[in-house]
């Protein structure tokens, strides 16, 4: 029975992951295709080579590949963290920004564009605003030693998000209105209009940094969504786990948040996706919701730029799409704080 | 090794609320200590205290000889498996995931339980009779099905030593005499080396039943220990709890403890001090 179970699950990751390959390149094949400009698959595949040129191969390679790599990116790098801090936090209801991650990304790239910085200049201020904010959280916690960790951490998020906030809306009213608030409006409810090859570049590795520890500690991050005292009694260093893992997400949602302004809920709701299929293991939970998230994201950045002639903001689109999923989700679910 | 755990003039408790003091203890494998209190005397502080998952008030917890307070958590779990009361966890594990947890501490840092574990895992859910619940939803199992995979777990941590908080509380009368079964087993080394368990009960005739050595508790103070006989009298046990208990003997040659139900005709009254017969 054992052996057989075993192998059933084996044979099953593989396809899987067969699967979940294969839809994301066919997805981001045909989103090279969706647009304004027509492009036939022949000329995709032949820009993609490197034997066409002309428009179609100009904009393919130069406006539309950069922003499908933008969305697979921040797609997957959201669910990613979001599947992170959903385990660390045993709770399916939290999001990447629980700590104050966007909220504090987002004052430092509203402030980036108060005092009119270059476009790199703002997305490392969002960056430093998201890592700052997060870190301020964790000193607080830190310095109210004697409580539950996970409920001071969640609660000074919440104050910290609060202010971040508050400090954000007071540049809002300050910031020129003809100028600057659109470009502020606009960030906020995050976009990939604007994003270029070079911008990845910084994000990337930054991403890839933050996924390291995730997937080497995946079997450790497992055991401490059973809570510190047990975790800390089956062998795990919960604390410093936990800070390892809250540093590592972080740095995963900061530097995609620079990139795309605040776009949220996939972080919420695609780990949900992700555990329906491979349950809630950490190990597969990681790898899958990235792969579903990169693919979600992709979705609906092309329904964003190609299904009206003004561009939908991504925020407004995720939001749309995840507040009934939530709601279902709520309706359904058996689990609050535990 | 030595892996004996040992508490001296020990103090229990959180910083500014002391729940107990002057407890000594010590556990080696083979022994049984069964700890026996009211309701909030300070068995559960007491377990996280002797685990090292909070401090000491005073006195100290030594492992092997050693303060607990220097060894690495790591360290703790190959020496103590914990059997925590059984709760719900967040997130649907299949009950082998829950059980293979107990593995952690033997896995180098980055790595996964691999088919060894597997199989230690599944023979440990087979040893309590639940191997058909390996691939099942722990969330959805019944408490007393939980409590069964919990100490699954803690016999997959293959520790000397065991500390099972009432792990018969959530369980139905024959899960009750299996577990007891069990831990009787565990320390007359049935599973390979004779293991050290410490368990808390409300039932003071499980400490009959196991044999084991008592340790009564009241107000976080060890009121008496030793051999069940002598510690658990009618009348030790209507002072700790406050109602009038009886220990008899059954034809069986067991001793049972009988707590009296409201108020009895006189004469036919089981009252502590003509029924103490331990």
């Amino acid at each position: 029975m054992v052996e057989g179970t075993r192998a059933v699950r084996r044979d099953a990751t593989l396809p899987l992951a067969a699967g979940l390959g294969f839809g994301l390149v066919a997805m981001a094949f045909a989103a090279l295709l969706i647009g304004p400009y027509p492009v036939s698959p022949a000329q995709a595949i032949g820009a993609l080579a490197g034997a066409e040129t002309g428009q179609a191969a100009t904009v393919v390679l130069s406006i539309r590949l950069p922003r499908v790599a933008a969305a697979l990116l921040v797609g997957g790098a959201l669910a990613a963290a979001g599947a992170s801090y959903q385990t660390l936090f045993r709770n399916p209801l939290v999001s990447p920004d629980i700590l104050g991650v966007s909220a504090g990304a987002g004052l430092g790239a509203v402030l980036g564009i108060f005092l009119s910085l270059p476009v790199a200049a703002i997305q490392g201020m969002a960056f430093l605003g998201g890592l700052g904010a997060v870190a301020l959280v964790a000193l607080v916690a830190a310095a109210v030693r004697n409580a539950d960790q996970t409920l001071v951490l969640v609660l000074t998020g919440v104050v910290v998000g609060a202010l971040a906030g508050a400090a954000t809306s007071l540049l809002k009213v300050l910031a020129d209105p003809y100028d600057q608030l659109p470009a502020i409006t606009f960030w906020l409810l995050g976009s990939l209009a604007a994003v270029t090859a070079e911008d990845m570049l910084p994000a990337l590795p930054v991403v890839l940094v933050g996924l390291v520890p995730l997937v080497a500690l995946r079997w450790r991050i497992n055991v401490l969504s059973l809570g510190d005292e047990e975790a800390r009694a089956l062998g795990v260093e919960a604390g410093r786990l936990r800070l390892l893992v809250i540093a590592a997400a972080t740095l995963v949602t900061a530097s995609v948040v620079s990139l795309a302004g605040v776009v949220g809920w996939v972080g919420l709701v695609i780990p949900h996706l992700a555990r329906m299929l491979v349950g809630p293991g950490f190990g597969l939970l990681l790898p899958v919701s990235a792969a579903i998230g990169a693919g979600y994201l992709l979705v609906v950045d092309t329904l964003a730029r190609s299904a009206t002639s003004t561009e939908i903001p991504l925020g407004v689109l995720t939001a749309v799409i995840g507040a009934p999923f939530f709601i279902g989700l709520l309706a359904r679910g058996r689990r609050g704080w535990t | 090794m030595d892996v004996r755990l040992a508490a001296q003039g020990l103090a229990i408790g959180y910083p500014g609320r002391r729940i107990g003091a002057g407890i000594d203890l010590e556990l080696a494998p083979g022994g049984i200590l069964c700890l026996l209190g009211p309701n909030g005397c300070g068995k559960t502080t007491l377990f996280r205290t002797l685990l090292g998952l909070i401090p000491a008030q005073g006195g100290e917890v030594l492992l092997g000889g050693r303060p607990l307070a220097a060894a690495r958590r790591a360290e703790i779990a190959r020496a103590i498996a914990y059997v925590p009361q059984a709760h719900a966890p967040p997130f649907p594990y299949r009950a082998l995931d829950i059980v293979l947890m107990g593995r952690t501490a033997r896995l180098p840092a980055l790595s996964q339980p691999g088919a060894r574990d597997r199989e230690i895992a599944l023979r440990a859910l087979d040893r309590l009779g639940i191997g058909d619940l390996a691939q099942a939803d722990y969330s959805r199992l019944s408490g007393g099905q939980r409590q069964l995979v919990l100490i699954a777990r803690a016999l997959a941590q293959e520790t000397p030593l065991m500390v099972m908080d009432e792990p018969t509380a959530s369980l139905d009368f024959g899960n009750q005499a299996r577990v007891l079964a069990e831990i009787a087993g565990l320390a007359g080394g049935a599973g390979g080396e004779p293991l050290g368990v410490v368990l808390s009960t409300h039932d003071p005739d499980q400490a009959f039943a196991l044999g084991a050595e008592v340790v009564l508790m009241k107000e976080g103070r060890i009121l008496a220990r030793g051999r069940p006989e002598a510690v658990l009298t009618g009348e030790a046990l209507s002072t700790v709890y406050g109602v009038p208990v009886s220990v008899e003997r059954t034809e069986g040659g067991r001793l049972v403890c009988l707590p009296a139900l409201g108020r009895r005709p006189p004469g036919q009254a089981a009252s502590p001090e003509v029924m103490d017969i331990a």
